[in-house]
């Protein structure tokens, strides 16, 4: 395929001062897909508001190399086959240089290889899922997964709480919970912790009290819970209540400050791990903390500060990369320039590992993190060392 | 431990058949399945939610407002989409049909106004302290559960076959055409229903939202579920087969939980309901109805 870089140039500064003053033609365009309207909008939205904030503190400080980083947002809806067109769209169209997201796993499984197969790098900042990376060479993510984080989670807890045995309760009917039941599992058989019952619940129950009666005969040292807030939030109430006052270990759906509202007095001893803490009094933290809260009015969570740092890694990478405008050359100039960023954000210490495919050949890029486990104590995350 | 399941049991129980009772009562008296009552129950939560948070109601007052909100609610939905099917004699499955439209709207618009994300009651809104018997540990909470569970169903109950209203709407409940020929004004008694069984829908929201501590838009759905196999089970249309229904799901559920194992709950007591409703089709208080030309 030939290039035309002067014509196409032109065009683009043509359409660029038409339609958008400001942008300038050594722009240097980014595609962000998330979730912006439906039931994801929340995560979506937290994780733009990400993007835009780094793209205005980089941009500010004289941008990448003297060019300036555009970004082109785009809904994805938190469905895949939307995700799908957005990625084409963003790729074929608007000829961006990379794609970020999409928010959700099930998309990112259905619109990465797009990207893949265009050979331009997609960059998940919250796709936790297993085998997201094992679709091929340009697919990464700074998102950490449970698969790392929970294992931690336990060992932590296990220290701090001297815990010889749990028991297990998770939604049985819900993918997300499941597969958080999942990872819990094998990081309890890959410790060798003795499980004294595991029990479910369904969607939508509003009383625990059954599972958790039975879980106080079997006398646990702890509780190993893979839930959404809807239900977490009631079981641990109704425990304390039954006079169950062992600690929680909690998956991602129990990390939000949302659970002081929900569970208020009752809701101390649940640990969680997660990369990011509103805690964590870091330099980088606290600075990325301040301006989000002033830029948005609101507090950030562990989406903001994972695309937010996403987007200081890719321009690490950026940096090294001489463009050329010869957009297929730049794409792949980036993808070989991403592996070797290693920086500290919001979220720490980063760096990529190297993921496999099913085939077991090198496939995309993991996170390579250390999660921050913490412990809810009178209203706060509590971060444990 | 079977003291304390037992307990459980119970208190549960108490719970579907406090949804149960204004989901039985409009179909027996108006002959629609009302699949918005698993909405109207959310509504009444958040409205109750509202009046505490906004207005500082106690507790009383809060039940109160959600009764007459929700009451005024089912009036509306009886007076925009019932009863215009009711004037052109549309076949059973129209309103019930109409009903999930009706949802949908009331789902919507409290996700709408308030958001997806959960909310709950001020903290201390109820006491939160357990009474401990022994080995038994129940909430304050549970025990109102309970009481104004059973108390719900005796007023009802009385109210249906002592008083004069109460025989106007039997009456209606067996033949609307006839109750109108013999002077009872039908769709005034229809009306009342509507407010009643929608206003206990909505303390039946306050009350579950209490005991769950969380709100949210679809928190009705579950419960819809679990109210139709109540009422099927009880006997469609009998106040004293939701209590009956009710209990009989909460023991079904949590002794299959205590002595199965919690995946087979759902397995276990919609099991036993088929084999109930094999043996009495019609429930346990329901009466087949013999229809003579």
């Amino acid at each position: 395929m030939k290039q035309k870089p002067f014509t196409t140039s032109l065009l683009a500064l043509a359409v660029a001062t038409t339609f958008s003053m400001g942008v300038q033609a050594a722009d240097i365009k980014i595609g962000v897909a998330e979730a912006l309207s439906g039931g994801a909008a929340q995560y979506g939205i937290s994780i733009r508001n990400g993007f835009q904030l780094a793209a205005d503190e980089i941009n500010a400080a004289g941008g990448v190399n003297g060019d300036k980083l555009q970004l082109i947002v785009e809904d994805e809806q938190g469905k895949k086959e939307e995700a799908i067109n957005v990625f084409k769209k963003l790729i074929f169209q608007d000829k961006v240089l990379m794609v970020f997201g999409p928010t959700l796993s099930n998309s990112a499984q259905a619109a990465d290889p797009v990207a893949q197969a265009a050979k331009t790098v997609a960059f998940g900042t919250s796709n936790t899922a297993d085998g997201i990376t094992s679709i091929g060479d340009y697919v990464f993510r700074n998102s950490v997964t449970e698969a790392d984080v929970l294992p931690e989670t336990i060992k932590m807890a296990v220290k701090k709480s001297g815990i010889k045995s749990v028991a297990v309760l998770y939604g049985n009917d819900d993918v997300f919970t499941k597969s958080g039941y999942d990872n819990f599992k094998k990081a309890l058989e890959d410790l060798k912790m003795p499980v004294t019952t595991t029990e479910t619940f369904a969607k939508g129950d509003v009383d625990f009290k059954a599972q958790l009666t039975k879980i106080k005969a079997g006398n646990p040292d702890a509780i190993v819970l893979s839930a959404l807030l809807a239900e977490g939030a009631p079981i641990m109430v109704q425990a304390r209540q039954l006079g169950l006052n062992v600690p929680f270990i909690g998956g991602n759906g129990m990390n939000s400050v949302k659970v002081f509202d929900l569970v208020k007095e009752k809701s101390d001893g649940l640990y969680v791990g997660s990369p990011w803490s509103s805690s964590n009094t870091s330099a980088e933290n606290s600075k990325f903390i301040k301006a989000y809260s002033e830029k948005f009015k609101s507090v950030p969570d562990q989406f903001a500060a994972q695309s937010y740092d996403a987007l200081y890694i890719t321009t690490q990478a950026l940096k090294q990369v001489k463009l050329s405008g010869n957009l297929a050359a730049d794409r792949t100039a980036v993808r070989d320039a991403l592996p070797n960023v290693k920086w500290t954000g919001a979220t720490g210490q980063f760096q990529f590992r190297r993921a496999n495919d099913r085939a077991g050949k090198p496939a995309g890029y993991d996170a390579q993190q250390t999660p921050i486990i913490s412990v809810t104590k009178g209203g706060h995350f509590v971060i444990e060392k | 431990m079977l003291e304390q399941q037992l307990v459980n049991a119970l208190s549960l129980g108490c719970v579907y058949a406090l949804f149960a009772l204004g989901f039985t009562l409009i179909f027996g008296i108006l002959g629609v399945v009302n699949l918005s009552h698993g909405a109207i129950f959310m509504v009444g939560a958040y409205a109750a939610e509202q009046a505490v948070s906004r207005f500082a109601f106690p507790l009383w007052g809060a039940l109160l407002f959600a009764f007459v909100f929700c009451g005024g609610l089912g009036l509306l939905i009886d007076f925009l989409v019932l009863r215009p099917l009711r004037a052109r004699n549309a076949p059973h499955l129209i309103p019930m049909i109409a009903t999930i439209g009706v949802a949908i709207i009331l789902n919507n618009s409290i996700q709408g106004i308030f958001g997806a994300q959960n909310l709950r009651f001020p903290a201390g809104l109820v006491s939160e302290e357990t009474l401990s018997l022994g080995a038994i540990h129940l909430t304050a909470l549970e025990l109102g559960i309970i009481l104004l569970s059973f108390v719900l169903m005796t007023v009802l109950l009385i109210a249906l076959k002592k008083t004069q209203l109460g025989r106007a709407l039997r009456a209606i409940a067996e033949s609307p055409k006839a109750a109108y020929l013999v002077g009872i004004n039908v769709e005034h008694l229809f009306y009342l229903t509507s407010f009643a069984a929608a206003g206990l829908g909505g303390i039946a929201g306050v009350l579950i939202g209490l005991y769950s501590n969380a709100l949210f838009p679809l928190m009705g759905q579950p419960m819809l579920h679990k109210g139709i196999a109540v009422i099927i089970l009880g006997g469609m249309g009998d106040i004293r087969g939701a209590l009956i229904g009710g209990l009989f799901l909460g023991f079904a559920e949590v002794l299959s939980v205590a002595y199965i194992g919690s995946s087979m709950r759902d397995a276990v007591a919609f099991g036993l309901l088929f084999l109930i409703l094999l043996v009495r089709p019609k429930g346990l208080f329901g009466t087949l109805q013999e229809r003579k030309v």
